[in-house]
């Protein structure tokens, strides 16, 4: 099982025919994704590698069937390209573009609230199921089909994350790249809770970094509603206060959100904190029903 | 992107905030002008980009055009040293002369992000002059807020809100009901990321000014706001970070010997821990990016080495889609190149790992091949030590 995607997922991809749309969009669907159509303005009715582009997000949907989209335009227009795919009502929607500005994303929130469309990101990899669907810019072949849940605000860390699972024989049920911007349309909590409800879940990684206070509330969220063993890391152990360490998030000041802090709340919650990134697949090893270390 | 005082007042001053008469001077020639142009009793204000300026003694009053001068001599070229700056203080390049006020009571008011609630939070209180910080630690009562609808801003009964809640004069909230409007409209016109009035002065004489003025700017909007981007002083930076940043480089200088090169900064910050988990010590943040090309490399040994303390440099490459050999080659060319000194340790991940291991075996280099992150870290806080002592 998994969450949010999977072989039924039927993706539209907003800046199909740029550089980078075009390479992941390939890589998506090597991967096995469905792939129904692309949106460029102003290239509607061509076909970009044997997909139909489409001018806007709401022709695009109501001819292909199209439930989820993945957004590979410049920052400049990228919330209105979130907005544009919310409007055409998908499920999903996953931005990976970076850069974008905060106050953007804030009318974006504001634009979302009450609609039924879930944003992941921006700034992030995106997210796969492995085995059915892969959304984004991760590399497929590190991933295989599990029980595993693995949330994360970072991207290469991510992928070193679930290559220590992959290597040990732990397969992973979806993984989500939530994006490291101050301002992201799914948090720590919200896909902890979709991990809680999927059968398909046994357990869950969860890693952090220092700055805000997602990992703290993630810690909470943990300690009351969860009864499946979530493992933690957080980065930034020995980082050097009120400095920006390449993500928003990544910032420590006043005391507020050091690695320590997160580490010990981690811990008095019930989770399984890894202290060093390369214990992170021999911590869930230890954790996961039914492995025996 | 930070700026400075007098540029922050610039711009409240251009959305009607008021702020006292002054003019920013980098001679004590043109401070004296200046001074006498204001007439009476002026403050002479250091410029850099930290806070703390007062008690490092970077803030004075003169009463003559004379002594202004005189003052900001003094104060203009000193190493001003508070406790934002670090023990080597920063140069001060340019004073602010304003004209002096009568204090009769100091607010706080702040915009920033609430990233749990996605909204701007404006806030105020009764406790200004200090460290907000402080207040909220231990008063949290006292800063007042407001959350900011989006699309509606600050709204005037929010405003009077505020300002009724500050126990102002009643007859002085329309005025501070304007000042925090057009403190708000500063705001959101510039795409700031915080912008701080602290202290609010309130006047013997019942007016209310911006004595000084903080605002730092979203980097990911200065593409729409390039008036604001040129106000940026690589001055007040790290000249390495910002020779890092010409090449896409991310680059934090920290105070070890280990030299760190990754891509991503959650990896890059989590090599740096398992460094010291390791009992080394990080010399550097460094994130190449994404693509770690043969250019990309060889900028990022150029700035790892210019760090003297470096006596070891560990690659962590997650090439993802990225192919290893590509890495590889990218990082043999670009040693060879630069005929390094230090030993280097290399840890690749991706495609085409074992293509990618043979390139830098065969070398000839002295590249050090490490398995996984926490072999990696070993191998290279070992090579570290051995070459200190």
């Amino acid at each position: 099982m998994s969450i949010l995607v999977d072989q039924d997922t039927r993706l539209v991809v907003q800046g199909v025919t740029g550089r980078e749309g075009t390479f992941h969009t390939l890589q998506c669907i090597r991967y096995g994704t469905q792939v129904v159509a692309g949106v460029t303005p102003g290239k509607g009715g061509t076909v970009h590698e044997e997909i139909p582009v489409f001018n806007s997000m709401e022709r695009a949907c109501r001819e292909t069937g199209g439930n989820a989209s993945v957004i590979f335009v410049p920052p400049a227009v990228a919330a209105d390209a979130i907005m544009e795919a919310v409007d055409a009502g998908v499920n999903l929607v996953v931005c990976i573009t970076e850069g974008i500005p905060t106050l953007d994303m804030i009318r974006v929130r504001q634009f979302m609230a009450g609609k039924k469309s879930r944003l992941i990101g921006p700034n992030c990899p995106g997210i796969i199921s492995p085995g059915k669907c892969k959304i984004g810019i991760m590399p497929g072949a590190i991933h295989r089909e599990g029980t595993v849940g693995v949330i994360s605000r970072s991207g290469t860390l991510t992928y070193e994350a679930v290559q220590q699972l992959s290597s040990r024989g732990i397969g992973q049920s979806t993984c989500i790249g939530i994006g490291g911007d101050p301002i992201i349309g799914t948090s720590f909590v919200d896909a902890l809770r979709l991990f809680k409800d999927d059968p398909g879940t046994e357990a869950i990684v969860l890693i952090g970094e220092i700055g805000g206070t997602a990992e703290e509330a993630a810690a909470h969220y943990v300690h009351s509603h969860l009864s499946k063993p979530v493992v933690g890391f957080i980065a930034g152990q020995t980082a050097p206060p009120g400095r920006r360490m390449g993500h928003a998030g990544a910032i420590i000041s006043g005391g507020q959100g050091t690695a320590e802090e997160k580490i010990r709340l981690m811990e008095e919650c019930g989770l399984h904190v890894a202290r060093s990134p390369a214990d992170i697949g021999e911590t869930t090893a230890r954790v996961l029903p039914g492995q025996s270390s | 992107m930070k700026i400075h005082e007098y540029q922050a007042k610039e711009i409240l001053r251009d959305h009607g905030v008021p702020v006292p008469r002054g003019k920013v001077a980098d001679t004590g020639e043109k401070a004296r002008e200046i001074a006498g142009e204001l007439g009476g009793l002026v403050v002479i204000k250091a410029q850099i980009h930290a806070g703390g300026r007062g008690k490092g003694g970077g803030v004075r009053l003169a009463r003559s055009p004379e002594e202004a001068q005189e003052v900001a001599e003094s104060i203009l070229g000193m190493q001003l040293v508070t406790h934002q700056t670090g023990p080597e203080g920063q140069t001060v390049k340019r004073v602010l002369v304003e004209e002096g006020l009568k204090i009769q009571r100091e607010y706080y008011l702040g915009i920033a992000i609430d990233r749990d609630a996605g909204k701007v939070v404006f806030m105020a209180s009764r406790e200004g002059g200090v460290e907000i910080e402080r207040v909220a630690a231990e008063n949290p009562e006292l800063i007042l807020k407001e959350a900011l609808e989006p699309g509606l801003g600050l709204t005037p009964f929010q405003a009077r809100k505020l300002a009724f809640g500050l126990d102002l004069p009643a007859k002085l909230a329309p005025a501070a009901v304007r000042f925090m409007l057009s403190l708000y409209r500063a705001f959101e016109a510039t795409d700031a990321s915080l912008a701080e009035i602290n202290p609010l002065l309130l006047t013997e004489d019942g007016d209310l000014y911006a004595l000084d003025a903080k605002i730092n700017f979203d980097d990911n909007a200065l593409y729409r706001h390039p008036g604001i981007r040129a106000l940026r002083d690589t001055d007040e930076e790290d000249p390495l970070e910002v020779e890092a940043g010409k090449h896409g480089l991310n680059y934090i200088k920290l105070d070890g010997n280990v030299g760190c090169m990754v891509n991503g900064a959650g990896l890059a910050m989590a090599t740096m821990d398992i460094i010291k988990l390791a009992g080394g010590s990080p010399a550097n943040f460094l994130d190449v990016g994404g693509g770690a090309t043969a250019e990309q490399v060889r900028n990022a040994f150029g700035i790892i080495l210019t760090d003297p303390n470096v006596k070891a440099v560990l690659i962590n490459i997650f090439g993802g889609i990225m192919r290893c050999d590509i890495v590889a080659r990218g990082v043999v060319d670009a040693a060879r190149s630069m005929q390094l000194e230090v030993p280097i340790v290399v840890r690749l991940e991706g495609t085409n790992l074992e293509q990618g291991r043979e390139i830098l075996k065969a070398s000839g280099l002295s590249l050090t091949v490490a398995s996984g992150m926490q072999d990696a870290a070993e191998k290279v806080v070992r090579l570290a030590s051995r070459s200190t002592t």
